[in-house]
């Protein structure tokens, strides 16, 4: 069985499925539970400054969209940090820490933009024996709105700071959670890095409106008529999130800056794609407040499988692997030529890839008065939008032409050698041939 | 003591009111909003699908599933409708394992297809529920059209001529309009008097008249119609029912199965309907299975369907075997009558085994004799009463593509003209292509 012990910054847990700091580890009930549950590590939710307790709306706190069968792809909240005493939740992280010794305990904090409050209550944090800090530079909505959250992480300049201080008053990790809500993530990586963070986690909820009712004409969730915007989270932001894991894993100033992925992470193939793509470990929330705790059975058992299958044998051999292969789109390999094969065994005939090729795609498919779909190669550009809509799992797949076979489509022998637009006569900007 | 159940002969209440009530509920209950949207979620929207291309009236299936997904089972009515006026009954009694289920590609990818039928049943029930008939009568032509039987071919015709403008009055045998739909359909596959509600419905359009106690060739004649009528669309069904050729058929408890399942639709209390202790019904198709089914949930102990040739050949789809043997009816085949016994009132049949040689059956010697107090006949309707004007084709009237008979101004439709299956689908379909003929000609 291979060894899902993960040491990130220096702290230990079993495995690298970490609870993020959300509504699921905003109390020591629910942390206890977490842990006893199989979960790694928790970032315990957002803790402010000392005084009285934020308040939340008394109506709905989370919007959400389904896919078939009302499975939730995508969630919404306009939940602010927490709502507890300060004194309440560092008394209980003291205690469960204790407690639990071998799991990650991080403290997630959020306070106004000045040195001040920053020196006040990380003294307070370093008193629970939590491992470390999650500054919480994301948080898009309400919080945003009082200079915290997202509108530090939208300004490098600000997230270099407020880490600074942190460093400065606090003695163990800082890992900073950034927002996506940003044109291009890089920015405040860097400045985190640095500012001296020891990780970065990513990424926060997406500024989002999940629906609209029609009925009220309210955005949702919708509080007496009036809706606002939300972060998202969940499968549907998987995507982006993966991206921007990457761009700072292979970015030259934060190549090598620990990462903790948060995303979407719903199994345990999720968060073997975040690691490799440069993750130390993975954060999840939206997965367990859909399915509950219990999933991280799934993922402990399936990471290990894969692992085994693989020959890995401890997780930091996967971190990063995909890393070399994240590329830009001009030094992808133009010599490369694919075309779709439909496996007419596996075939049920629903026409999906026909409708979507003939309509919308490169008019590639023919069809048959019996159904019998077919791709013709002369069209076929290998855009993948059949596999992508065929509702059979591998009943289409790209056949890889090999060098001295002709492509039909443009009449020319495929090429064994590899060559990219940086080189290509049509590209004004070329660079000559040596 | 012997209980109803087990005392012989034909009788009336084997079984308590609650039992029949119990047996006589909807076979396959609606699906509820929330089953709906689990069932129309698998829907692949197949491009062209496989599903309309199965169905006679040629449903655009993906399109009105798409709009049930989408919380718009009103929209998803008027998409069925359009294409079969009687798209509530269809979705309660059509043979869908045999046509739209059977090509749904999800039957191809998982052997579980999609449950059109019952989608098609809750998008129609949705609007007929709120009432809304969502068809709108077209400015009167002044054209006046016959239509002879209130069945299926009948009704789908009316409909459209009715939308078009045209006044139709249909001329229908018996004292209730509807047809096989009221009086030929196992009672659990039409509850809660669906088939007159529908009818009733369906007239919400307007212009059209029905006249009843009127049969062709006694109160009404052909050229009579024509002469008063600027078309006549014939859609009066199969009037007669075939018969065995063997001794012993004429005793009293022999009867049709058609009429058996008509007057149990008819029924105002099952209670009082007789029914033997042991039944035996002759016959491979839709009818004998209705007729066993229903014989079993009255209270028949032993009830047995006897088909002549082998299982595979029987008109009565897998689904719908599978059905009556489930309900405890057996089903035997490879054999044929040659004789209902019993000295005065009826005792059993006796059937010889049969075989297959070269496509051709051959009723052997060897014979066996179920017991039975009870037989109904159900192997086949035969057209009757058809103006010797009319040329037939086989045993039925030639039709057109669109439904035209050898004579001017004549449509048929229906079991009682050439093509296509016996089934209400496929009536409504016909009916509907001939009201489209009809008012192009009409309109010429």
């Amino acid at each position: 069985m291979a060894d899902l012990t993960t040491d990130f910054l220096g702290i230990k847990s079993p495995n690298p499925f970490w609870l993020a700091s959300a509504p699921p580890t905003d109390k020591e009930y629910n942390v206890r539970r977490a842990f006893e549950a199989g979960w790694g590590g928790v970032v315990w939710k957002t803790l402010g400054s000392e005084g009285p307790p934020v308040v939340n709306v008394n109506g709905p706190r989370y919007g959400a969209i389904w896919g078939a069968d009302r499975r939730l792809l995508g969630l919404n909240n306009i939940e602010l940090i927490t709502d507890r005493p300060l004194e309440t939740n560092l008394e209980e992280i003291a205690r469960v820490k204790a407690d639990y010794p071998d799991r990650a305990m991080i403290v997630s904090l959020m306070v106004p933009c000045d040195e001040e409050s920053w020196k006040a209550i990380l003294p307070r944090v370093s008193e629970t024996g939590a491992d470390g800090i999650e500054l919480n530079f994301g948080c898009p909505h309400g919080m945003s709105e009082r200079g915290m959250g997202a509108a530090v992480g939208q300004v490098p300049e600000y997230v270099e700071m407020v880490t600074r201080w942190c460093k400065m008053y606090y003695d163990k990790p800082v890992i900073v959670k950034l927002t996506p809500n940003i044109a291009d993530i890089r920015g405040p990586a860097r400045a985190a890095k640095n500012g001296g963070a020891d990780a970065v986690s990513l990424i926060n909820t997406i500024n989002s409106i999940t629906s609209v009712n029609l009925d009220s004409m309210s955005p949702e969730p919708m509080i007496d008529g009036r809706g606002t915007h939300g972060g998202y989270c969940g499968p549907a932001v998987k995507p982006i999130a993966l991206n921007m894991v990457a761009e700072i894993a292979r970015d030259a100033e934060t190549r090598g800056l620990p990462i903790s992925g948060i995303g979407g992470v719903t199994t345990w193939r999720d968060a073997a794609e975040f690691m490799a793509l440069g993750a130390g470990n993975v954060q999840v929330c939206t997965a367990a407040m859909t399915y509950g705790f219990k999933i991280v059975q799934e993922m402990i058992s399936g990471l290990s499988q894969w692992m085994d299958e693989k020959g890995y044998t401890d997780t930091s051999q996967i971190v990063g692997r995909a890393v070399p292969n994240v590329t830009d789109w001009q030094y992808l390999n133009l010599n490369h030529v694919t075309k779709a094969r439909i496996d007419q065994d596996l075939c049920i005939k629903c026409g999906r890839c026909y409708a979507a090729c003939e309509d919308t795609s490169h008019q590639a498919i023919s069809m048959s008065p019996d159904r019998v779909f077919e791709v013709m190669d002369n069209e076929c550009v290998a855009c993948n939008l059949c596999i992508n809509v065929c509702p059979v799992e591998d009943c289409i797949t790209m056949e890889v032409l090999e060098p001295g076979q002709i492509d039909e489509r443009t009449g020319t022998v495929v090429e064994d050698t590899y060559a990219n637009w940086t080189t290509h006569p049509n590209n004004p900007m070329a660079k000559a041939a040596e | 003591m012997t209980t109803p159940q087990r005392s012989d002969g034909v009788q009336p209440g084997r079984l308590a009111r609650s039992a029949l009530d119990e047996n006589f509920r909807d076979a396959y209950p609606p699906l509820d909003a929330h089953e709906a949207i689990v069932a129309a979620d698998r829907c692949y929207f197949c491009h062209d699908a496989p599903c309309i291309t199965a169905c006679p009236t040629e449903i655009d299936i993906p399109l009105f599933i798409r709009q049930i997904a989408t919380g718009t089972s009103e929209a998803a009515a008027r998409t069925i409708l359009t294409q079969n006026i009687l798209g509530g009954m269809c979705a309660r009694v059509c043979p869908t394992e045999t046509l739209c289920e059977q090509a749904c590609v999800r039957e191809a990818a998982e052997g579980k297809p999609v449950e059109i039928g019952q989608l098609q049943r809750y998008a129609t029930d949705t609007l007929m529920g709120a009432g809304v008939h969502p068809f709108t009568r077209a400015t009167p032509t002044g054209k006046t059209v016959a239509i002879v039987g209130a069945g299926p071919a009948g009704l789908a015709c009316a409909h459209r001529l009715a939308m078009y403008g045209h006044d139709v009055v249909i001329f229908e045998a018996r004292s209730k309009g509807g047809g096989l739909n009221e009086f030929g359909i196992a009672a659990y596959k039409s509850t809660l008097d669906f088939a007159q509600r529908e009818l009733e419905w369906l007239l919400q359009i307007g212009g059209i008249e029905i006249r009843h106690n009127q049969r062709l060739g006694h109160e009404i004649s052909l050229q009579g119609l024509r002469e008063a009528h600027d078309a006549v669309f014939l859609g009066m069904g199969l009037a007669g029912v075939n018969a065995l050729g063997v001794p012993g058929e004429d005793k009293i408890h022999a009867g049709d199965a058609v009429d058996f399942i008509a007057e149990l639709r008819q029924a105002e209390d099952l209670a009082s309907l007789p029914i033997g202790r042991r039944v035996v019904v002759i016959g491979g198709g839709m009818t004998a299975i209705d007729a066993g089914v229903q014989a079993k949930l009255l209270g028949a102990e032993d009830v047995s369907i006897v088909y002549r040739r082998g299982q595979d050949a029987m008109s009565a789809s897998r689904h719908e075997q599978e059905h009556a043997q489930r309900k405890g009816v057996r089903l035997i085949c490879n054999a044929a009558p040659v004789g209902i016994e019993g000295n005065g009132s009826l005792t059993g049949v006796r059937f010889a085994y049969t075989e297959t040689h070269d496509g051709k059956l051959v009723v052997t010697d060897d014979t066996f004799t179920l017991p039975a107090d009870q037989v109904f006949k159900a192997i086949g309707q035969t057209l009757a009463g058809v103006p010797d004007a009319l040329e037939l084709a086989g045993r039925k009237i030639a039709v057109s593509e669109t439904g035209a008979t050898s004579v001017k101004d004549v449509w048929a439709g229906g079991d009682c003209a050439s093509g296509g299956d016996d089934l209400t689908v496929t009536a409504v379909a016909e009916g509907r292509d001939a009201a489209e003929d009809i008012h192009r000609r009409l309109m010429m």
